[in-house]
């Protein structure tokens, strides 16, 4: 589609940009922000002078920002294999309804996305749906088993922009090792979810003062801050990329901020959810905020933050992961853990904003261009002329109380129900196609 | 907060509510020791015994509380039921609700399963123990054996001893006990408590010497056994030498100390034959007796307030 975005807040840390201004898209493509003289408005309609016969439709982006399309490194899609869950098509659906323009949903399907097949699968059927683009991570491990390594570069070949045995942490520090090495000509990063089990296994929640009065057994900090460690040191010997997956503890952030300063190749991500609730909304045993890594104690939550501040955290994700109702209306120890989180997360984000501990720019660094830097999406996350119009425009003082029950993803497991956020996607465009302009 | 809703944890229960419930245990201790032990106050009610999880004793204990009281009772048994078949505990606890019984005493493995049930079902909930959770009627049993002996909590130094981290009785003794002013401390391997147990209110030892001098009750809790395999402590023979109790330790206490244990003991474990037999301080049985009382209390105070208990 031909657009004229006028009157918005444009905002792009890839031109180190914040300004007001009028962004045209043409196509599929963005073609550059240009000056008011240089156009005429007809209703809805504008035109470049000297080129009447070429139509631009008109958004009127006043008291918005315009940002390039959010991205979101780690959802989880369930399809092939758990499409009572979620399938693609209500996945790339709720992807856009809350602002993201891109995903990159994660193996842990049924079967596993260890293969080309599988691979392939998911970005013909995301393309097919035609919302937001799916980018796949494939399994470092076949059946994300732990034991033997997938063939990396022929999913990479098939699309896979990064490797992951999330749900699980690769298995062993020999296996994680081998990865690296083997993957590191490929230029991608390997996506651990840092965990280890011989310390987590038996526990259901953070352990802390929150678990002793719910008498749940507990997982320590050291579950995840070991596993950190472990692959600060294979990434600095191998010189390989590693991401870490949803950090959450105080002493995990302070070994990244240690590994930036040697220069060791690390990046990492928190969650919506690790900003934004502690231990405490665990209480009453509401599976909703049963998740993994366990929300952890205030002072973790303090130390998240100051580190999104500060930019030890890379990005922002959701970590989307939808259930069905039966599987987290039961006893909490067999609750399954997650929270589905594409269509809260750009509300529960922006009150990092309106609380001053993100500006604008690192809001849009940490949804948008520094995802599409670690995961190679080229001609994303920016607005720079020629790039992909993908773009998200967000009303961030629009207040809205959150319903499960209007979510298009089919995972309703929320703790946010009911909760009043300030701020939203108005309108998201993918690949120069308008979706949702229905929030005026 | 009793009536009509049940008991599923001392947490949620006021100091009135405990001390009303204790009160009318006593008075109704005497029922039990008639020739005829039985009273008309619950005729006509139906009491379900689910139990998801194995019991003997607390089982045995609830369903001669009820029968006391005149109501009939029913026990769902785990091991027959269709939990084994793939259905949930939820609709297991509705079909039987189906059924209109007046009050459900539920055993079961998860901690918070009385909340989620209580979500689900109008019929009031009994806890009679939910995973490493509470045991709300094990804690007012307890509380019930210290007022006889003691007459009074207020003050009290109280040491629960043992597996504090997977114990549902512990939980409850300090919800229950700290609310009526008792000076709870909790004695327990490194490997079996967390520091956070403070929070509870109770002051967290690993040192015997500290825990049990000038002690006016001591609770040992029950060790299991497969904690061992799990590596919690090296051996029975190390966890009883350094974290037992003893004749010896016993002497640390107050001339007039009396020893609790919820059952069933591992002898020569967490307490040597020598003290569990002591007939001048071991109250076990006595906690036994009480039990029945307790638990005719609280099905009485959840569905038969109102009804007369003193008959004749």
């Amino acid at each position: 589609m031909n657009i004229l975005i006028i009157n918005g807040l444009l905002i792009d840390p890839s031109q180190n940009m914040e300004k007001s201004g009028a962004l045209l898209i043409e196509d599929d493509r963005i073609k550059g922000i240009v000056d008011p003289a240089s156009y005429s408005i007809n209703g809805d309609t504008a035109f470049l002078k000297g080129q009447k016969d070429k139509p631009y439709t008109v958004i009127d982006a006043a008291g918005k920002w315009v940002v390039p399309g959010l991205i979101d490194m780690h959802v989880h899609f369930r399809d092939p294999g758990y499409e009572y869950k979620e399938d693609i098509i209500t996945g790339t659906m709720a992807a856009m309804s809350g602002g993201f323009t891109s995903v990159c949903a994660m193996p842990n399907t049924r079967p596993i996305n260890d293969n080309k097949t599988v691979t392939s699968y998911m970005i013909s059927k995301a393309r097919d749906a035609g919302y937001a683009n799916l980018f796949p991570i494939a399994a470092v491990s076949k059946g994300s088993g732990g034991a033997e390594l997938s063939e990396i570069y022929d999913l990479v070949d098939a699309g896979a922009v990064a490797v992951s045995d999330d749900g699980m942490p690769v298995a062993s520090a020999g296996l994680l090792r081998m990865a690296l090495l083997y993957m590191k000509p490929l230029g991608i990063p390997l996506i651990d979810h840092p965990e280890e089990l011989s310390l987590s296994k038996s526990g259901y929640m953070n352990e802390g003062v929150a678990s002793v009065k719910l008498g749940l057994n507990g997982i320590p900090q050291t579950a995840e801050s070991v596993a950190v460690a472990r692959d600060i040191m294979i990434a600095a010997e191998t010189g390989s990329r590693l991401h870490l997956a949803h950090i959450s503890t105080r002493y995990s952030i302070e070994l990244v901020r240690w590994a930036k300063k040697m220069g060791i190749p690390v990046t990492c991500e928190v969650t919506t959810n690790h900003f934004s609730l502690n231990e405490d909304a665990v209480d009453g045993y509401n599976t909703n905020a049963k998740l993994n890594p366990p929300l952890r104690s205030e002072r973790d939550r303090q130390a998240v933050l100051e580190a999104i501040s500060d930019g030890t955290i890379d990005c922002i994700v959701t970590d989307h992961a939808p259930h069905g109702h039966d599987e987290k209306e039961v006893e909490f120890d067999k609750a399954l853990n997650g929270i589905s989180g594409l269509e809260t997360s750009v509300g529960l984000s922006l009150k990092l904003v309106h609380d001053k501990i993100i500006n604008k720019k690192q809001f849009v660094q940490l949804m948008s261009y520094t995802p599409s830097v670690i995961v190679n999406l080229k001609n994303k996350g920016t607005l720079k002329t020629g790039a992909d119009a993908d773009v998200t425009i967000i009303d961030p003082d629009k207040k809205w109380v959150v319903d499960k029950n209007k979510f298009l993803s089919k995972g309703r497991n929320t703790p946010f129900h009911g909760r009043e956020l300030k701020g939203r996607a108005w309108m998201t465009i993918a690949g120069g196609k308008i979706h949702g302009n229905t929030r005026t | 907060m009793v009536s009509g809703k049940g008991i599923i944890g001392l947490k949620y229960l006021g100091k009135d509510d405990i001390e009303k419930i204790v009160e009318t245990a006593f008075s109704m201790r005497d029922i039990s020791k008639r020739s005829v032990k039985k009273v008309p106050t619950l005729r006509g009610k139906t009491v379900i015994n689910l139990f998801f999880e194995s019991s003997t004793r607390t089982k045995t204990s609830f369903e001669i509380a009820a029968k006391r009281l005149s109501a009939d009772v029913v026990n769902f048994s785990y091991a027959s039921s269709s939990t084994s078949k793939g259905e949930t505990t939820i609709d297991t606890a509705k079909n039987i609700e189906a059924m209109n019984p007046d009050v459900f005493i539920i055993r079961h493995a998860s901690s918070g399963i009385m909340e989620l049930l209580s979500r689900h079902l109008k019929t009031p909930i009994i806890s009679a123990g939910d995973g490493t959770n509470e045991h709300p009627t094990q804690g007012l049993l307890d509380i019930m054996t210290i007022r006889d002996e003691k007459k009074r909590i207020d003050g009290l130094k109280v040491v629960v001893a043992g597996d504090i981290y997977h114990s549902r009785v512990a939980r409850s003794d300090i919800y229950g006990m700290g609310k009526l002013g008792a000076k709870v401390y909790f004695f327990s391997p490194p490997t079996l408590i967390t520091e956070d147990y403070a929070s509870l209110g109770a002051r967290v030892t690993y040192d015997a010497q500290e825990a049990f001098t000038d002690a006016d009750v001591i609770i040992m809790l029950r060790i299991q056994l497969e904690r061992q395999a799990t590596g919690l402590f090296p051996s029975t023979r190390e966890y009883a030498k350094v974290f037992g109790l003893n004749e010896q330790r016993l002497k640390l206490a107050k001339p007039d100390v009396i020893v609790m244990h919820p059952g069933p003991i591992n002898r020569g474990l967490e307490l040597s034959s020598g003290v569990a037999d002591n007939k001048e301080h071991s109250r076990v049985l006595k906690q036994v007796e009480n039990g029945v009382s307790i638990r005719m209390s609280a099905i009485y105070h959840t569905i038969g307030e109102g009804h007369e208990y003193t008959d004749n």
